[in-house]
């Protein structure tokens, strides 16, 4: 294991006197950079590189430089857990920023839970959860899933294509989207839910499927759960056999500017995503934020997405946290979270709500020719994280607020009982 | 009293006038509009531009559709963008005055949704459909027959009178006939209309006429239920069809992706796991093959995946020798450790093109010539998928007579079947075991060619593949080639089958359950190999 522990001190230019006399504070990166994952994952630890060694310039946090430890799981689950714990216990980091996919924050609560640690968790997942030692600073499907489907609604879409690929977030987003699109008067026959193996590259029945759904002559849609690799061939069949977004738009929720790098947006023109971030949002902070990212890659082409800017701003509410609790006790900090609140990149401010949630804007892009998105439609304000879905029926009554005296995941309203942790599983 | 005719002559003088004047005056106005307010606001500009009836109103419609219309932030006037990314060039919307070089972030796009581009289509489409040029008719056809306005009627009609191509007339007639059913024509015409539209591609019937299926008058009702039921009966009839073509297709994937892995494992009984990665390079192949004719000579680029093809065979070929050269020769005879070994070859290779090309995929692009669809039937058929299962068939063919007519095929049949015989005749077998693990290596070389096409070249693009290729190749029967075409076509039609009603990841383990049962009964695949060699 220590052979994959790659330990690396970043203050080193910078750190010179009384920064580098004390000991510097360690923070974790947990992030796939071989196997499966590594796509995706690789970006966010280059990111948090970035942030690390920016803040150092500024003097670190508490007065002591901060050092990043990046550990690689290899997108093998189980690993993820040993790793935290290697990362907790071995290298006594402060907190850490990891995790991609939901099975592998899954692995690991139970170690952050035992050794009561810090996790920052920055991709959007399908909610159902919220633990005392993980911030959630993606989207919960809330700030995304429902969103999107209310756009689809405003602008007369009537019947809905759920495509998906097979595991928990698709599983759980298309539970909570069904029974809110019946909830908003979409009849059941309108509604068509699809699952697809990972990695699923031959997608030729499924799209002709898509246009025999929207060729009834009422508009119809397809919201796509479609993870990682799968998109490419799901999106060059849909231009292959020549659907629109004017005919039949595909709203997505896990392709971003990175994973459209890879494809000839040309013909998908029109076709939507929704998100938190989109690297085209034209604020000073996003452009500084560019600009850094570009010099610390050193390529301009490089992009940006939706889980950089989460880790953005929760390494930066972590950064405050500290600095308001004078110390990276983890109790300490954890308390100091709940309220904390910094610039984003859209414009606003987030705060970190009472359930381990952020505030955010959600905002709807249509794609362009040059792999950008443009926004078409954002929410007027801010959406709080919401753990726990009202449109499922056995989450309905739950809550989470993890202030004093509460401190619970999933307290009940109806029962005025905190439901125990097997629920938070 | 007396002034009251002269009044009413004013009036319709001014009334008959207004409109002249105010498109003189308006288009100028209305295209300075265009960038103010919401999308919405800006779909009624649209439709207040089309009508001006302007001529030069279309340039600036179809600008404003494809993206080109932009506002210099200097002094606000409107440019149709062409030129370069890097070196974008400018052309005044309603002088076509030339404004040369403008700088980058000197302009602001005219932005546009989908809604909007509906909106831009359906306006053009009125102007464009006696335009000179086919393809603009043909779209204001298509247009008017996706929206049909009452309107348009009249113009409808006559365009089809003037019209000389017969393709273009069949989409003004089908365009007529859904506008005769949105307006208040009696129910004989209406019925006629029907009967003209009922004629049409299944979809187009389907989703013309749905809205009319509760139609108050009940023959009209009837008379659409019925071409609805036929065209649905149609549909389901090339249903099948279809799904034997999506079948041959995924066939002919998997065909070129196990055919390579049909020579190294099922020629020469090398388990080699590495092989989804040689697969893998050759995609890479076809990315930096790309990339050179990019920079260095874009009008080639249409040549791209026929200068792809050899480089590819030779490149990764190369990297089978030298992986057969290196790691494989020191372990025939030990099937674990060669699986072993070339499993820490493919994390070697995954992770060496993830060091130099990124863990991010790689745009691959698709020659115009390659792009595209056709119809045939009720089926829709794309010329991508056409290209696979030419090139696929062409390379299983060249390889079987490869292997049965040219003396390495006699050669390496002959060291497979029997090394110590072949190699007292003077066969210089180690020679003949490079040479045949890069043949197959070449192979999957250009597969990942072919596969850079449909799938997206990221490090990971080999292990999807893997597990369908040995699958293939045992289910076949190893050592036989023919077995393989078989084994890939019948695996891809029976997926494609149960798809429609299984889904896709119940169909996929069907599949597996059927061919483990399989591989039970009859563990030498569909043609086990005779002779002595199978004994060996």
């Amino acid at each position: 294991m220590k052979k994959l522990l790659l330990t690396t001190a970043l203050c080193a230019g910078v750190a010179t006197g009384a920064v580098a006399q004390e000991d510097p504070i360690r923070v974790g990166i947990l992030h796939s950079l071989s196997g499966t994952m590594a796509i995706s994952e690789t970006t966010l630890r280059d990111v948090m590189l970035m942030l690390i060694e920016q803040q150092n310039e500024e003097g670190g946090v508490l007065g002591r430089p901060l050092e990043a430890v990046v550990v690689d799981p290899a997108s093998d689950w189980p690993r993820f857990a040993e790793l935290a714990r290697e990362l907790i216990e071995g290298e006594g980091v402060a907190a850490v920023f990891g995790c991609w996919t939901s099975v592998s924050r899954k692995s690991v609560l139970p170690v952050f839970e035992e050794l009561n640690s810090i996790l920052f968790y920055p991709v959007q997942y399908e909610g159902q959860e919220s633990q005392r030692n993980v911030f959630y600073t993606g989207a919960a499907p809330n700030q995304q899933a429902i969103p999107a489907v209310d756009y689809l609604l405003e602008n007369g879409v009537e019947r809905f294509y759920l495509a998906g690929t097979d595991y928990v977030y698709p599983r759980t987003t298309n539970q909570i989207l069904e029974a809110y699109l019946m909830a908003q008067g979409v009849a059941a026959e309108d509604i068509i839910i699809n699952y697809t193996p990972f990695g699923h590259s031959d997608w030729q029945t499924i799209v002709s499927e898509i246009r025999d759904f929207g060729s009834t002559g009422r508009p119809a849609a397809v919201v796509s759960t479609i993870n990682g690799d799968a998109n490419v061939p799901f999106y060059n069949e849909l231009a292959a056999q020549g659907i629109s977004a004017e005919d039949i738009p595909v709203i997505a929720f896990s392709v971003g500017e990175e994973e459209l790098a890879g494809i000839d947006t040309g013909p998908l023109v029109g076709h939507l995503a929704a998100w938190n971030y989109f690297m085209s949002v034209d604020t000073d902070e996003n452009l500084d934020f560019i600009d850094a990212w570009h010099a610390y890659i050193g390529d301009d082409s490089r992009v940006t997405n939706d889980p950089m800017e989460a880790h953005y701003i929760g390494f930066n509410m972590w950064v405050e946290a500290v600095e308001a609790a004078g110390t990276t006790d983890a109790d300490a900090v954890i308390d100091a979270m709940i309220g904390v609140a910094v610039p984003n990149l859209t414009g606003g401010i987030s705060s970190m709500g009472a359930n381990h949630h952020i505030t955010k804007p959600v905002l709807i892009g249509e794609i362009q020719d040059d792999g950008q998105f443009d926004v078409v439609w954002e929410t007027p304000g801010l959406v709080l994280g919401d753990e726990w879905s009202d449109f499922v029926e056995d989450s309905a009554p739950l809550i989470a607020d993890w202030r004093a005296p509460l401190s619970c995941g999933n307290f009940n309203t109806e029962t005025g009982t905190c439901g125990g942790s097997e629920m938070a599983q | 009293m007396l002034l009251r005719p002269y009044l009413r002559l004013l009036a319709l003088c001014l009334a008959m006038l207004t409109p002249l004047a105010a498109s003189a005056q308006t288009l100028d106005e209305l295209v300075a509009r265009l960038p103010d307010g919401s999308y919405d606001d800006r779909a009624a500009v649209v439709a207040e531009i089309a009508a001006t009836g302007d001529p030069r109103a279309l340039a600036v419609l179809e600008a404003l559709l494809e993206g080109e219309l932009e506002q210099r932030n200097s002094d606000g006037r409107i440019v149709i963008v062409g030129g370069t990314r890097r070196a974008p060039t400018g052309t005044d919307a309603l002088t076509g005055e030339e404004l040369g070089e403008l700088g980058r972030r000197a302009t602001e796009r005219i932005r546009v949704n989908n809604s909007l581009r509906r909106t831009i289509r359906t306006a053009m489409g009125v102007m464009t459909l006696r335009d000179p040029d086919p393809a603009r008719r043909l779209a204001a056809a298509e247009a008017a027959l996706r929206s049909p306005a009452v309107e348009q009627l009249d113009a409808l009609d006559a365009a089809m009178q003037a019209e000389e191509l017969d393709y273009i007339r069949e989409a003004q007639t089908l365009a007529h006939a859904a506008t005769i059913l949105a307006s208040d024509a009696d129910t004989e015409t209406k019925i006629e209309a029907v009967g003209v539209i009922a004629g049409a591609p299944a979809l187009t019937v389907q989703s013309t006429l749905n809205a009319y299926r509760a139609a108050e008058d009940p023959a009209l009702a009837e008379a659409v239920a019925d071409a609805i039921d036929a065209a649905e009966r149609r549909q389901a009839l090339w249903g099948q069809a279809q799904n034997l073509w999506f079948g041959l297709s995924l066939g002919s994937v998997l065909l070129l992706a196990a055919i390579g892995l049909a020579i190294t494992f099922g020629v020469m009984g090398v388990i080699n796991l590495a092989h989804g990665e040689l697969v893998m390079l050759g995609a890479y192949t076809t990315f930096v093959v790309q990339e050179t004719i990019r920079t260095h000579a874009p009008e080639y680029f249409g040549w791209s995946l026929a200068i792809a093809v050899p480089l590819a065979f030779l490149f990764v070929g190369a990297v089978g020798v030298a992986i057969e050269r290196g790691i494989v020769r020191h372990l025939y005879g030990r099937p674990l450790e060669t699986l072993l070994a070339t499993w820490g070859v493919s994390l070697i290779l995954q992770q060496a093109v993830r060091s130099v090309f990124g863990p991010t995929n790689r745009e691959v692009g698709t020659p115009d010539w390659m792009s595209g669809a056709f119809q045939l039937g009720e089926m829709t058929v794309t010329w991508p998928r056409v290209a696979i299962v030419v090139f696929s068939l062409t390379v299983f063919f060249g390889l079987l007579l490869t292997m049965r007519y040219s003396a390495m095929g006699l050669q390496m049949r002959a060291v497979t079947q029997n090394r110590a015989m072949a190699a007292n005749l003077g066969i210089r077998t180690g020679r003949v075991d490079a040479l045949t693990f890069g043949l197959g290596a070449g192979i999957a070389g250009l597969a990942g060619v072919a596969l850079s096409q449909i799938d997206n070249v990221s490090p990971n693009l080999g292990q999807g593949y893997i597990i369908d290729s040995f699958l293939v190749v045992v289910f076949g029967g190893v050592g036989n080639l023919w077995g393989t075409l078989a084994a890939a076509m019948s695996l891809g039609v029976a997926n494609k089958f149960l798809e429609p009603w299984a889904g896709a990841v119940l169909g996929k383990i069907l599949i597996l359950i059927f061919i483990i049962l399989f591989i039970q009964k009859r563990p030498r695949g569909l043609f086990p190999q005779r002779g002595r060699a199978a004994e060996g």
